[in-house]
């Protein structure tokens, strides 16, 4: 479901400062996840729900821009831009842990953040080499309870 | 839910992640095929067959005036070695033990990587896989107890692969008994018989559980290709009030491209 109401996604309003009001919303507790939450293992529901904070945290990013590109007082703008930095940090430490969970994912990243140069250009060959690289050393299909051995060539013998 | 079923044990996801650590520890060092072979996939458990790129014609088509070739393939094989672990101990897991034995998931292990290693390098008729050993033309080279003469018949190999036109790097899968006579022997001067072979291959010297006697292989790559459907899994099959039936399962094809690609060093 890509399309929710405001009243539970809008972060500025509902985000981490009131957990407990987002909790007893019944919606907001399972629209996270796009198959039955019972059918998801353990570490799928975490990487859901850190998916989620990340969307939260883009969106409560782009609202404190766009108030701020309106707001005429400087004390109000202060506060706002120290909030927004608060979301800055909250989503790059959400997307480390994602990274950190999905090898493939780390990988094109590594080829297309902190890049000088053409965007696009950096983002086809990390994703070229991230996915080859991955068949080559047998990495586990998505979505797999393998126990991810694969290739070992290479590996110490 | 896969086929592995794993969601029906009575086992906890903490002792989920304890006993696939397990394997993968036990695993790792006995695999000694994937570390000397190309690697393909994993393609999954609904993967059955690999292109071999060939047909074999059929005797008269359907109708008059048609032929008929019938594609061949290599069938998938799935290698299943079952194990039973102890609710007790599962609950022991849970608690935070230490020393849970998981001695019956060792030998299933083992016994899997065995199996993947004989396959690999001495063939199984009855699932249509040749062997690296069998598959090579070159004359075996007999190994013998005697290690301190084993460079001298590595170096052999060697040589033969280089007349046939295979450049190296080379690897050397070694048998258990091979390869303790190896790490235990120290060359006239000190240096280690293990390193020696090392420097005459200029590749990797494996433990290979499986094994008979030794295998000179290439490691240039597209010689021998071990082609993967479903990757090394643990799946639950049954349980009762004192036990949990388990198994590891694998599927697998594995052909050789280039026969004179290595050379066996018989027992």
């Amino acid at each position: 479901m890509l399309c929710r109401s405001n009243q539970i996604r809008d972060p500025l309003r509902t985000e981490h400062r009131e957990p407990a009001a987002v909790r007893e919303d019944a919606a907001m507790g399972f629209d996270q996840y796009h198959e039955p939450a019972n059918e998801l293992p353990a570490q799928t529901r975490t990487f859901a729900r850190l998916c989620a904070s990340l969307t939260e945290e883009a969106e409560a990013i782009g609202w404190y821009e766009q108030r701020l590109a309106v707001e005429p007082d400087n004390q109000a703008r202060a506060i706002m831009r120290d909030a927004q930095g608060e979301e800055f940090k909250h989503f790059c430490m959400d997307l480390e842990f994602l990274l950190r969970r999905s090898s493939l994912w780390r990988e094109i990243a590594q080829g297309i953040l902190f890049q000088e140069g053409d965007i696009v250009e950096h983002g086809e060959e990390a994703e070229e080499e991230a996915v080859e690289g991955a068949a080559a050393r047998g990495a586990p299909l998505p979505g797999t309870t393998s126990l991810g051995i694969g290739g070992l060539r290479g590996s110490r013998a | 839910m896969s086929h592995l079923l794993r969601e029906h044990a009575p086992i906890t996801e903490a002792t989920w992640s304890v006993i696939d650590d397990e394997a993968v520890q036990r695993l790792t060092p006995a695999l000694a095929a994937r570390k000397l072979v190309d690697f393909s996939g994993p393609r999954g458990w609904q993967y059955s067959a690999t292109n071999l790129g060939r047909t074999t014609a059929l005797a008269g088509g359907p109708v008059d005036g048609v032929t008929a070739e019938q594609r061949r393939v290599l069938a998938v094989v799935e290698l299943y070695a079952a194990f039973s672990l102890t609710r007790d101990e599962l609950r022991d897991a849970d608690r935070g033990a230490e020393d849970v034995d998981l001695e019956a998931l060792d030998a299933a292990a083992h016994q899997i990587a065995r199996a993947e290693n004989r396959a690999v390098f001495h063939g199984w008729e009855a699932a249509g896989i040749t062997g690296i050993a069998e598959a090579s033309p070159h004359d075996p080279i007999p190994l013998g107890d005697d290690c301190s003469i084993y460079p001298r018949h590595v170096a052999r190999a060697v040589e033969a692969l280089l007349r046939a036109g295979i450049a190296g790097p080379y690897g050397l899968a070694l048998g258990p008994a091979a390869y303790t006579r190896v790490q235990e022997t120290t060359e006239h001067g000190g240096y280690p018989l293990f390193e020696h072979l090392r420097h005459i291959i200029d590749g990797p010297l494996v433990w290979a559980p499986g094994v008979e006697g030794a295998v000179v292989i290439s490691q240039r790559g597209g010689d021998f290709l071990l082609n993967c459907g479903e990757d090394l899994s643990i799946g639950y099959d049954a349980h009762d009030a004192q036990k949990v039936d388990l198994y590891l399962v694998e599927s697998f094809t594995f052909r050789v491209a280039t026969p004179e690609a290595a050379v066996a060093l018989t027992p």
